[in-house]
């Protein structure tokens, strides 16, 4: 079996302009640093990222916020971060905004093969506007649907040759094991990289059968 | 005690011990600070049994809260990815959600994620609206410049629809029922008058109103 482990260059070539990015992490802790980096050398411009949050200013996906390389986002929530409000206001990004729930199920429905949910979150708010309302068991709900991207990327604690991940705590969780699913190419960075066996099968919270690429 | 830590401590009164509660940012963050032993407080972007604030070689990147505070993990406490955290909150198992807001109206609704030029995003307020148990409001009563957020109809875009059960200001506890807004409880040293001044909505005043609870 061959090791996951990919260098750095390879990495960087597989950025290209225009992609979908769905990046894992939330309030700008635990993010995949230096993946970011890889995408900054990479030149890439034109995407379009999915993320909670867009972190700080200089920390985490607000580096690609200043950089300037993004011209559309599905997100939650941009309240730390000024820089990406001034570019919302000056018509440099397109924005949608999710309930986080909803986000991240839509991220789940991209990664695990479903096309939507349908949740009672946001019915009597912007979020509606534009989307279905569907009855079941006798109750209104939204339909949210399925969100899926070119590349996924994400840092987990703990990584073996194979991609299986295990995580830490909640900034060390967080959308991360959803999000490395959701991508054509999922590439994911780790804190350790592990010889096989060393995570337990009973530890292992993302199987290795959805990662492509390793950072070690 | 300032204004915002008297607003925590009335809001943290609503939990008891066993119950599992979500703190927003802000005023809210500082209930952890009053409620009883037994509570269990939840971080949005993953885990249960969020401790006191992390210092020094305790700080962990995997452990910060959603309000970007570092913390100690409770002996019993559990991480989860965003999926279960919000299924969690979905799915009516938060006892109770403490959030700030910019208006809430007199048929409890909550206006806390967007002003006029700058959206900055519902975050998980409004799964915590639709799903938790008991929606606690904890905010300033008027606006910076002195204007009502208590008010008969929110004019800023909505968070949740008739969703809202306590609003606890500096100036008193309102709750939100079937009849209208009604007046519990008075901080000491404010009166009726003064709240309605202060309040562009209809209050009805409890028959029983209180000093408040502290």
């Amino acid at each position: 079996m061959k090791s996951k482990v990919t260098t750095r260059e390879e990495i960087i070539a597989s950025f290209k302009d225009g992609q979908i990015i769905a990046i894992g992490g939330q309030t700008g802790r635990s993010m995949p640093e230096r993946l970011i980096d890889c995408i900054l050398e990479s030149g890439v411009r034109h995407l379009t990222v999915y993320s909670i949050d867009t972190s700080d200013p200089g920390v985490g996906i607000g580096r690609l916020i200043s950089a300037g390389v993004i011209d559309r986002l599905i997100t939650t929530h941009v309240g730390t971060n000024p820089d990406t409000n001034e570019q919302i206001q000056a018509g440099k990004i397109q924005v949608e905004f999710s309930p986080i729930g909803s986000f991240i199920e839509r991220i789940r429905c991209g990664g695990m093969g479903l096309g939507g949910v349908l949740t009672k979150t946001g019915l009597g708010t912007v979020v509606e506007e534009g989307k279905q309302v569907i009855e079941a068991n006798g109750e209104r709900y939204l339909l949210e649907t399925a969100l899926r991207a070119d590349i996924a990327i994400t840092r987990a604690r703990r990584a073996d040759p194979i991609g299986n991940l295990a995580f830490r705590g909640s900034t060390g969780r967080a959308s991360h094991p959803v999000i490395a699913t959701c991508g054509d190419l999922s590439i994911v960075e780790c804190d350790h990289f592990c010889d096989l066996g060393e995570i337990t099968p009973d530890e292992v919270e993302v199987p290795g059968m959805f990662v492509d690429m390793i950072l070690a | 005690m300032d204004n915002r830590h008297l607003i925590a401590k009335r809001a943290a009164r609503y939990f008891k011990s066993g119950d599992v509660v979500n703190l927003g940012i802000g005023i809210p963050s500082l209930c952890g600070n009053y409620a009883q032993p037994g509570v269990l407080f939840q971080t949005e972007n993953g885990f249960i049994g969020v401790g006191p604030t992390a210092t020094g070689l305790m700080v962990n990147e995997g452990y910060y809260n959603a309000g970007g505070v570092p913390y100690l993990p409770a002996y019993g406490g559990c991480g989860f990815d965003v999926a279960m955290s919000f299924g969690i909150i979905r799915s009516g198992r938060m006892a109770a959600t403490v959030l700030g807001a910019l208006q809430v109206s007199e048929k409890g609704d909550i206006a806390n994620w967007a002003t006029p030029g700058r959206a900055f995003g519902m975050g998980g307020a409004m799964d915590l609206c639709n799903g938790a148990q008991k929606v606690i409001v904890a905010m300033e009563h008027c606006t910076k410049d002195g204007r009502p957020k208590i008010v008969k109809k929110c004019d800023l875009p909505l968070t949740g629809l008739h969703c809202v059960d306590h609003i606890v200001t500096e100036l008193c506890v309102i709750d939100v029922t079937d009849e209208g807004l009604v007046l519990r409880e008075l901080a000491p040293g404010h009166t009726v008058e003064e709240v309605r001044t202060k309040t562009e909505a209809e209050l009805l005043v409890a028959e029983d109103l209180k000093e408040m609870c502290l």
